[in-house]
């Protein structure tokens, strides 16, 4: 049986194939469409998604947002790994460690 | 009143033909009414339209869908317009190629319904000879052509024990959702109202197994639960509210605010066939009817809780009180609350089993 990801810096997080991000020209913003299921992530969100390419860990998402924001990166890593744990739990996001 | 901003989901009901005969259906009682079908053509065009408007996702259902030929077809235009497209069948009537060619024309999810977690309870409701194998089989057959799965269950007196069964059920299919969604009564589960509702104390146990498994399989199977109205202080939350997110369009081309709007015979709808998509959506009297707030009487009028209910279901308030536009008799603040709450204890105390299974 399938098991609950637990995520850490290391985790490799994706959007599976049957959900899908994109630009909605109509209303001028992104929205996740998923089963029964749409978002409208805010700007950060979408960020972090954009960057959930099956590549990169976790750490990596977290650097690059980091830099992006001229934040401190301690300062942004658990929010992230949060909002990635959060989306994967919602089976959102895939995860490979 | 403000004109109302772009739908984001429809409904698209292809056809009433369907295999099964559950007396659950929410279809229409009078099918042959809206049995005259679209073409594709007409189809395509719908959803051109739709599409234009900002719909979103496209849930294609029936009846059965996949008894139309032209399912592919449906599915690799909208797929081509970045629609998300959501099939919901009955899953007895589906092969490994069938499959192959709907997930190649973009098909993005499919939902199968299963009338029990077993084979007895599955034809007992469903009618249909071997069904549960025959869903099993498709289930599989989704997976293996990598769509995503869920499991819809509907859940009356007659499966609400096996409530635990269908959870195991959705894991071992692979599903991604499993929906347990107390049946809601309009169309024929209203007709077989007597025959359906559940008892207070399954209902009760079946809001702990749902929870604690929510709580276990976190990350592992989304279960989304629909409760029971009959049993509830407050209503179900209509839509987004009546006509604002979302539409349906059944077989003949009537374009609906919901799936069950028909039941209020007060209304009149327009037709797809007559009038652009837009224009109904936009000002079509069904639809203006109850958008928004100004339609409501007291307790609603002056209700906090209005924004997120919108008062509840108008067809559910229509069914039970002949009024539509008053509160759903689900909520506590309702005059007819109570009488709601009688008609389940009739029904559970009088133990009918006799169904009418849904023919057209
Ligand atoms: S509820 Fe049953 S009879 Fe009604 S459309 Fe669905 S599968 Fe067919
Ligand atoms: S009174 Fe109306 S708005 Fe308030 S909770 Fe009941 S149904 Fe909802």
């Amino acid at each position: 049986m399938r098991k609950r990801l637990m995520v850490t810096p290391d985790t490799v997080p994706r959007l599976p194939t049957h959900v899908r991000l994109q630009f909605d020209e109509l209303r001028g913003k992104w929205v996740v469409l998923a089963p029964e299921k749409v978002l409208w992530p805010d700007e950060i969100s979408v960020d972090i998604l954009k960057r959930c390419d099956g590549k990169d860990p976790a750490r990596d998402i977290v650097n690059g947002l980091a830099q992006e924001y001229a934040a401190d990166r301690s300062e942004i890593e658990a929010d992230v790994i949060e909002f990635i744990q959060d989306w994967s739990d919602k089976r959102l996001l895939t995860c490979e460690v | 009143m403000p004109a109302p901003g772009p739908p984001i989901g429809m409904l698209a009901e292809l056809t009433y033909r369907c295999p099964l005969q559950c007396p659950y259906c929410s279809n229409p009682i009078d099918l042959l009414k809206a049995n005259r079908e679209l073409d594709t053509g007409t189809w395509l065009e719908i959803f051109a339209q739709a599409a234009d408007l900002g719909i979103l996702q496209v849930h294609l259902s029936g009846g059965e869908p996949t008894l139309r030929r032209d399912l592919e077809d449906i599915v690799a235009a909208l797929s081509k317009r970045a629609v998300y497209t959501n099939l919901i069948t009955a899953g007895v009537n589906l092969d490994g190629q069938r499959i192959g060619a709907l997930a190649a024309a973009g098909l993005d999810h499919v939902q199968i319904s299963f009338q029990g977690a077993s084979a007895e309870v599955t034809e007992l409701i469903g009618k249909y000879k071997n069904g549960f194998e025959k869903k099993l089989q498709t289930a599989r057959l989704v997976r293996e052509a990598r769509l995503p799965l869920t499991v819809n269950a509907p859940i009356h007196r007659h499966n609400i024990h096996q409530v635990a069964d269908f959870i195991d059920l959705a894991l071992q299919l692979d599903a991604d959702r499993l929906e347990i969604a107390n049946v809601q009564y309009y169309g024929w589960a209203y007709l077989n109202r007597a025959a359906l509702l559940p008892a207070l104390a399954d209902v009760e146990r079946q809001v702990e197994i749902v929870e604690a498994a929510r709580e276990n399989l976190k990350g592992i199977l989304n279960i989304d639960f629909v409760t029971p109205d009959y049993y509830a202080d407050y209503p179900k939350p209509c839509m987004g509210g009546w006509a604002q997110d979302a539409f349906v369009v059944i077989p003949d081309g009537t374009m609906l605010p919901c799936h069950a709007a028909q039941t209020i015979t007060s209304l009149e709808f327009d037709n797809l066939v007559d009038k652009p998509l837009a224009e109904i959506w936009q000002s079509s009297s069904a639809f203006e009817k109850y958008r928004g707030f100004d339609w409501m009487h007291e307790p609603c009028r002056s209700c906090p809780r209005k924004e997120l209910d919108h008062g509840g279901c108008r067809c559910q308030a229509f069914a039970v009180t002949g009024d539509a536009a008053a509160t759903d008799p689900a909520c506590i603040l309702s005059p007819h609350h109570d009488a709601l709450r009688q008609v389940a204890e009739a029904a559970v105390a009088e133990k009918s089993t006799e169904f009418s299974y849904r023919r057209i």
